[in-house]
């Protein structure tokens, strides 16, 4: 089995969001990026996935700009084979989504992996354009997958419950939690990631769909409202009333 | 070329967050000067799919294949982009849910359209441009997007649009047929399992959230949680810590790597107000923290507060919601 794990470059959870003055970009000025939370659990699958075939490769891919490599080189630390870098900064989902089925296209994947969605720019899109790219299933977000030769057993979350869904190689999956335990690099992985292969290759030329034409950050509140907990049931009426919630 | 509006209906009933989208598209479609056709999704019922007027649809599409029942990924991709083609759509609206989003992606390469997810307002169609506000950073900020091309699809989040109800008004419920073949089924979940939610209500669509965290010391202390959630018809949901040790399911989840929910009502209870927890809930209309620490960061995000202890806090409050009624 070959497996694609396509990870993304984000700010990590903690981070108080910022822009430049004219409001246009991310202000990533002090700004710690780790791999996305969700892509974690892709990623870790797909290496349980390997070990248990006792054979198979797993590839990470980015697309981004060399900024990402400490991020990538984690990814080989906690267990990938090889990674793939396209150089270019990732103008929006679609052209991201060009850039991965090229990829896939190319290497013969027969498992593409991904997050449910970036934490960043919150998309939950790339996953369902690279499978419709390819013309195969994508099953987003999966909580589970299990392998039996060239057929897959998902579960998908759908709101309010979930299915089970069998698909046959090759297929997108996006993952969430509770499919593994995402796993923490080690020392050996650390040393071995140094040496595994990065290879960068160029963009394909596309045009993207959306552009961003500004960033905003949501209206400050106006404070909290302090209840006494003796008289706890006020606040009941004031929902109703003030508030009108309920 | 009408507006296409993709309805999510379950066991006969058009789901609120698909009110939402009629409503949605509807709006849209007397911005461009034209009118908005549904096309439905899951098990529907006419006399309900007809109902959407109310919201300002004039015309459902309808399919009556029994396999369009379950979220069938290829399949419902075709049949949407079927009903596209056919009403000459250069505008889809969709809910931002895992079928709407799923399927939006997938329509967005087959249609060539410019998709945007997480949509939280109309959007601004004046100069030539078509620009759409939608949540990113996980609810720490907007961003305002411009679609291009002749096509677009909007998924669009839950609870940031009221549904109008014009009583009386009536859509005209069409079959349609896109024509879908086995193959079409290749991806059909061979099982759909549904939770038992509690009171009926799903988390995802609620208006009203009654959330626990470690707060509440153990799982044994829900029923604290659902009897509050249950007098104000609300639905239960956790902090991250909570479902990572079993107390509650993780389909409860709430947070930057669970489920984001944007309620009327959020009432937070024994849950510190980690940057995580707040990504997942802070688009909530008006947010509630009880906590007996006073210095606990929830309460700079919430709109009211009591400093108290949980275990005494909660039946008061369940008290007083029994008394309103
Ligand atoms: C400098 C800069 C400018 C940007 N400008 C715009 C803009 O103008 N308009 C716009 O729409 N977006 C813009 N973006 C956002 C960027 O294009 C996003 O990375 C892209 O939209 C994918 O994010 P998403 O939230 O849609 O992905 P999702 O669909 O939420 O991601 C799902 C999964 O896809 C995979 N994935 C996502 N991104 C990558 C990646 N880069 N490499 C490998 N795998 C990936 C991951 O597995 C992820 O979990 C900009 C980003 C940067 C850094
Ligand atoms: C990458 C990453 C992603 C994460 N994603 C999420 C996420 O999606 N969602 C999420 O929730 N967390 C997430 N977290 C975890 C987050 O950082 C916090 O650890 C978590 O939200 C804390 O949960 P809590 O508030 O229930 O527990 P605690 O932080 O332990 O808070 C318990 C609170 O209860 C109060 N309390 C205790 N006893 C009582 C009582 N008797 N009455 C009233 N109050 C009481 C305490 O004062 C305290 O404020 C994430 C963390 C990381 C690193």
């Amino acid at each position: 089995m070959k497996f694609l794990v396509c990870i993304s470059n984000v700010p990590d959870t903690t981070t108080k969001i910022a822009f430049t003055p004219d409001n246009k970009e991310f202000n990533k000025a002090g700004v710690q990026f780790v791999i996305n939370p969700w892509d974690e659990y892709a990623l870790t699958r797909a290496i349980e996935l390997k070990e248990a075939a006792g054979s198979g490769t797993v590839t990470v891919l980015n697309v981004g700009e060399a900024d990402t490599e400490p991020n990538i080189r984690k990814a080989l630390a906690i267990g990938a084979d090889d990674a793939i870098r396209v150089n270019a900064a990732p103008k929006d989902a679609f052209f991201v989504a060009q850039q991965i089925a090229a990829i896939a296209k190319e290497g013969a994947y027969d498992v593409i992996l991904m997050g449910k969605e970036s934490i960043d720019y919150n998309g939950f899109q790339v996953h369902g354009m690279v499978g419709e790219l390819l013309g195969i299933p994508t099953v987003a977000p999966a909580m589970k997958l299990d392998l039996s030769g060239n057929t897959a057993t998902l579960e998908r979350e759908i709101e309010g419950g979930k299915e089970v869904i069998r698909v046959n190689t090759p297929f997108v999956a996006s993952c969430q939690q509770p499919m593994c335990e995402p796993r923490i690099p080690n020392m050996r992985g650390i040393m071995t990631a140094r040496t595994k292969p990065l290879k960068v290759v160029p963009a394909t030329t596309d045009t993207p769909r959306t552009q961003v034409a500004e960033y905003a950050l949501p209206p400050k509140k106006q404070g909290v409202k302090l209840i006494p907990a003796e008289s706890a049931g006020d606040l009941i009426k004031l929902l109703r009333n003030e508030a009108k919630v309920i | 070329m009408s507006v296409l509006v993709v309805v999510e209906c379950d066991k006969g009933e058009v789901k609120k967050s698909s009110l939402e989208v009629a409503t949605y598209g509807a709006q849209v479609a007397a911005q461009l000067g034209t009118t908005a056709t549904a096309i439905a999704v899951g098990e529907a019922i006419e006399a309900n799919l007809a109902k959407l007027g109310e919201q300002g649809i004039s015309k459902v599409l309808y399919d009556n294949e029994p396999r369009l029942k379950d979220f069938v990924n290829n399949a419902y991709t075709k049949l949407i982009a079927t009903a596209a083609q056919q009403e000459d759509s250069k505008v889809i609206v969709l809910a931002n849910s895992n079928i709407g989003a799923s399927v939006g992606s997938r329509l967005s390469v087959r249609l060539q359209a410019a998709l945007a997810t997480n949509v939280v307002e109309l959007p601004k169609t004046d100069g030539g441009q078509f620009t759409v506000k939608r949540g990113a950073f996980s609810g720490k900020a907007f961003s305002d997007v411009v679609l291009s091309g002749e096509r677009k699809i909007i998924a669009v989040k839950k609870n940031s649009i009221e549904a109008q109800h014009e009583a009386g008004k009536t859509a005209e419920v069409t079959t349609f047929s896109a024509q879908l073949a086995d193959a079409d089924f290749a991806d059909a979940p061979s099982q759909v399992v549904m939770q038992d939610q509690a009171g009926g209500i799903l988390l995802p669509e609620a208006e009203r959230v009654v959330s626990g965290g470690r707060g509440m010391k153990g799982p044994e202390n829900w029923g604290l949680i659902e009897d509050l959630a249950k007098a104000l018809g609300a639905a239960t949901a956790c902090s991250k810590p909570v479902s990572d040790v079993d107390w509650r399911p993780h389909h409860e989840h709430v947070g930057q790597t669970g489920i984001t929910v944007s309620p009327n009502l959020y009432i937070a209870c024994g849950i510190s107000g980690a940057i995580q927890h707040l990504a997942g809930v802070n688009s909530s209309k008006v947010i509630v923290v009880i906590n007996k620490d006073p210095e606990a960061p929830f309460f700079k995000a919430a709109d009211y507060g009591i400093v108290g202890d949980v275990f005494d806090v909660l039946p008061k409050l369940t008290a007083a919601v029994k008394e309103l009624s």
